[in-house]
């Protein structure tokens, strides 16, 4: 009892407003503030985040969803002069503080970007590079995770047969599954895509939300996305930024069809962004 | 006179001003290339040089020029890259950041004389070394070591930030991602900036005139032992280096037939300097088509 | 997923994981930067301690180094220590050879950015690039043995001269003031060229009312860090001006620098003598010329910024 009683008194002292988290939040935002310099681009904001599900976050422009989003992998951290104050708590620790080893974070909390970015490297290096690193060393274990990880992405079977090609060679489409299937070899707990499928063409993109269905099952994903239709063809929750404020935040199928608030209605049907 | 006039008239001038660049490169090069191609032959490139009597050579010296390059680059680039790498990664916009950027613009521009004199009162007498290809690889490092930070730390700003991105979203460090990702793609146009620096470093003279000196004491090539002093390896030892040699035979030397081997060596510096260009523009092409052709 | 470390121990820092790579990296990159910072502050203190000897240590008047013309160090019954002779020389070519290479320069400029846009910057580009590679002594070769020569004969004097110097040097600085000219000029937003076009102008009004007071910051730029270089350069300029001690009356008059009289001179004076150390005032002199060049130049760069 008393062992207990200590343990979680030293993880008070990070999470200051330990509210009890439910169980099937993974991510808990607590009035995040995000600054850039003297410039807020979030004002505020909290919400949760359920388990194994995907959150999309909507809005025009500069609304502050992809920084609200890179805020959750301390991705901000590379912007001089950005700050965020507030709470974002993963796993019963504000992963905001001082104390956090982003680089570990990093491990769990995975990112794929807008535009691809493979390594400059063979399709099999670029995703062992980042496991070697991390200190699996044994061949035959890397093989495992490269075909597994390859498997959950939906390219194991376009790629099998050259895998130590350069994977410069692939397509857009192609590139962005390889992307995805190098942060699942990380066997992360959350998966955030900022705009995963908007520098792509339809039939990749089709692919690509067909597998981020799939992935569900597995990870926790947050979507940032310009695209309302795909948000609402593959997201259970929707959130919807304007100005850095969250204006709402529900399920789906209630923003689409009768939101509650009049500016996300505007949004939604396209009379503003 | 018409503005119509004033327009043709001034297009006249500036193809003439084109024309007049071109010629005198065109005048400089042949002049060196005709001149003193008929003078470089193996045994001019082989045989000891001479101080009073016509028929020296250039061996000496030519060694010198190579293994003081050699040495000055083994010095410079480590710490180029190391300087590059810190302005591109690490610094962060502020005043230390603006002091380091100006200490690399003033050695940057400092007359090579000056860096001579430096090199002549820190490496040859302060230390009391006299003249070295030690001493002189150290001077030709101050003024050669500005030009690589800049060399890397564009070739590294140049590397796409989405890159960067991904390896550290993926949980690596920032040393290791600039270690393994960032370098390896920086690295053409770091090597290119590189050689073409070589190819500066390998004509200069005043930075040399008072630090490795004007005279090379008998070597013996068959001797490999860097410590010993008849080996052309020991860097604690006088080199006079080619374009110096070129200097002192028009100034200071007695030799008769001077004009051939100045001619002589003036054109091997040129061609020396030519192919290093040369070497680096294909190289850079090479590169460029590789990065190209895969995307 | 099963975690089977507590997320505490997980994501949290701590002594193991800081004292990794990271941190050997960044050390080794600091040094870098620490050295460079050091040598730029050691050459400054060594060189100006060793600059300023003469005046300290052996009693050189200031004054009178910088303003007489006198400059007999070996004369034993009253040594003279007057180098104006060589300030003048070396202002004088530095500037004639600017007041050469500037039309140049930037006249290349403007051949490759506005007279021949598509083809002129692939012949000149490789052709300022050559000329940028030949080392500086051979260019004082070339002018010792073709130009010296030619002055003698066709011109006058003789042939080591103030003219030879200023032809060398502007050569010299030529690729550097026209590199930096046409970036300048091609920096300049296409739409001040449209606009003066669509107003009917000629292409050399335009050029001479629009595109240079534009560029023009940027040009002086270019100019005075040619004339940094010219300043600067020691052999090519010793080889063919002469090296006298007496003030130039005329182009043809043979001269001195302050470069060249160091070159010529360093080797055989004795380490410490009083000669010796006025090289060194001289040296000190070129130092803080460059410091002062470097000085004009940001003020002119931040004038452009306005």
């Amino acid at each position: 009892m008393v062992t207990a009683l200590l343990d979680k008194e030293s993880t008070e002292q990070i999470s200051q407003t330990a509210v009890p988290l439910k169980m099937d939040n993974i991510l808990k935002v607590n009035n995040l503030e995000i600054f850039y310099g003297e410039k807020r681009a979030v004002n505020g904001i909290s919400m949760d985040i359920e388990k194994n599900s995907v959150t999309a976050l909507i809005g025009p422009s500069g609304c502050g969803k992809s920084t609200f989003l890179r805020s959750i992998n301390r991705m901000n951290d590379l912007i001089p002069g950005a700050r965020a104050e507030g709470e974002i708590i993963y796993e019963d620790l504000n992963i905001l503080s001082e104390q956090i080893n982003v680089v570990a974070l990093r491990k769990e909390i995975g990112m794929v970007f807008q535009k691809p970015n493979p390594f400059p490297k063979s399709i099999y290096e670029n995703i062992t590079h980042a496991l070697k690193f991390s200190g699996t060393k044994k061949k035959s274990i890397l093989d495992d995770i490269v075909q597994e990880s390859l498997e959950k992405a939906a390219l194991w079977e376009e790629v099998k047969d050259r895998i130590h090609k350069s994977a410069l060679s692939l397509s857009g489409g192609q590139q962005q599954r390889l992307c995805i299937a190098r942060t699942i070899a990380m066997k992360p707990t959350v998966m955030l895509l900022d705009e995963p499928s908007s520098a792509l063409d339809p039939i990749s993109n089709a692919k690509v939300e067909e597998l981020i269905v799939e992935l569900k099952k597995d990870y926790s994903i947050i979507i940032v996305t310009h695209n309302m239709q795909q948000a609402s063809r593959i997201s259970d929750k929707t959130a919807f930024f304007l100005n850095g404020d969250l204006v709402e935040y529900d399920f789906t199928g209630k923003i689409f069809t009768n939101p509650s608030v009049k500016k996300t209605e505007e949004y939604i049907s396209g009379r503003f962004g | 006179m018409n503005s119509k006039t004033a327009d043709r008239l001034a297009t006249g001038v500036f193809v003439a001003i084109a024309i007049i660049i071109i010629s005198i490169l065109v005048g400089l090069f042949s002049f060196i290339l005709v001149n003193g191609f008929k003078h470089i032959s193996f045994e001019f490139l082989t045989t000891p040089s001479s101080n009073v009597m016509a028929g020296g050579g250039i061996r000496d010296q030519l060694f010198n020029s190579f293994y003081v390059l050699f040495i000055t680059m083994l010095i410079t680039v480590p710490l180029g890259l190391g300087g590059g790498i810190y302005m591109a990664e690490y610094a962060k916009p502020g005043k230390v950041t603006d002091i380091i950027r100006s200490c690399i613009e003033v050695l940057a521009s400092l007359p090579s004389i000056v860096i001579g004199m430096f090199g002549l009162l820190m490496f040859v007498n302060l230390t009391g070394w006299g003249y070295t290809i030690l001493g002189g690889a150290l001077a030709l490092t101050v003024f050669n070591l500005p030009v690589l930070v800049r060399v890397s730390e564009d070739a590294i700003r140049a590397v796409p930030r989405d890159l960067k991105e991904a390896s550290l979203a993926l949980g690596i460090t920032h040393w290791h991602t600039i270690k393994t990702i960032i370098i390896p793609s920086a690295f053409p146009s770091i090597l290119t900036g590189a050689i073409l620096a070589a190819g500066r470093v390998f004509g200069e003279a005043a930075a040399l005139l008072f630090t490795a000196g004007l005279s090379t004491p008998r070597l013996d090539y068959t001797n490999w032992n860097p410590f010993s002093e008849q080996s052309p390896l020991n860097i604690f030892r006088p080199a006079e280096t080619l374009a110096v040699h070129i200097w002192s035979v028009n100034t200071q030397g007695l030799i008769p037939d001077v004009e051939e081997v100045s001619n002589g060596s003036a054109a091997v510096l040129v061609i020396s300097v030519l192919i290093c260009n040369l070497l680096a523009r294909w190289i850079g092409s090479m590169i460029h088509k590789k990065i190209t052709a895969t995307k | 997923m099963e975690k089977v470390i507590p997320a505490k121990d997980r994501l949290l820092k701590s002594e193991k994981n800081w004292m990794n790579g990271e941190l050997r990296g960044k050390i080794l990159v600091i040094l870098c930067a620490i050295i460079m910072i050091s040598a730029t502050i050691s050459i400054t203190i060594f060189l100006g301690t060793k600059g300023l000897q003469s005046f300290i240590k052996n009693g050189v008047s200031f004054i009178e180094f910088l303003t007489s013309a006198d400059w007999n160090p070996t004369d034993k019954a009253s040594p003279k220590y007057g180098v104006l002779p060589f300030i003048f020389g070396s202002f004088a070519v530095t500037f004639l050879a600017a007041l050469v290479a500037a039309p140049l320069g930037i006249g290349g400029a403007i051949f490759m950015t506005e007279i021949a846009p598509s083809w002129g910057r692939k012949i000149l580009q490789p052709v300022i690039e050559l000329l940028v590679g030949i080392p500086s002594v051979v260019y004082g070769f070339i002018g010792l043995t073709v130009l010296v020569p030619f002055v003698r004969e066709h011109v006058g004097g003789l042939g080591f001269s103030l003219l030879s110097g200023m032809i060398v040097l502007s050569i010299m600085i030529l690729p550097t003031i026209t590199t930096i000219a046409t970036d300048a000029m091609s920096s300049l937003p296409k739409n001040l060229r449209e606009g003066s076009y669509a107003l009917g102008a000629t292409r050399w009004q335009t050029i001479r009312k629009v595109l240079i007071p534009a560029a023009l910051p940027t040009l002086l730029t270019a100019v005075v860090l040619g004339m940094a270089r010219a300043f600067g350069e020691a052999l090519a300029v010793q080889m063919v001006i002469g090296n006298v001690r007496d003030l130039p009356s005329s182009l043809l008059d043979a001269s001195a620098t302050l470069t060249t009289i160091i070159t010529l001179n360093m080797g055989h004076t004795t380490y410490g003598s009083v000669e010796n150390n006025t090289l060194w005032s001289m040296g000190l002199i070129l130092l803080v010329m460059s410091f002062a060049f470097i000085l004009l130049i940001r003020y002119l760069s931040s004038r452009r910024k306005m």
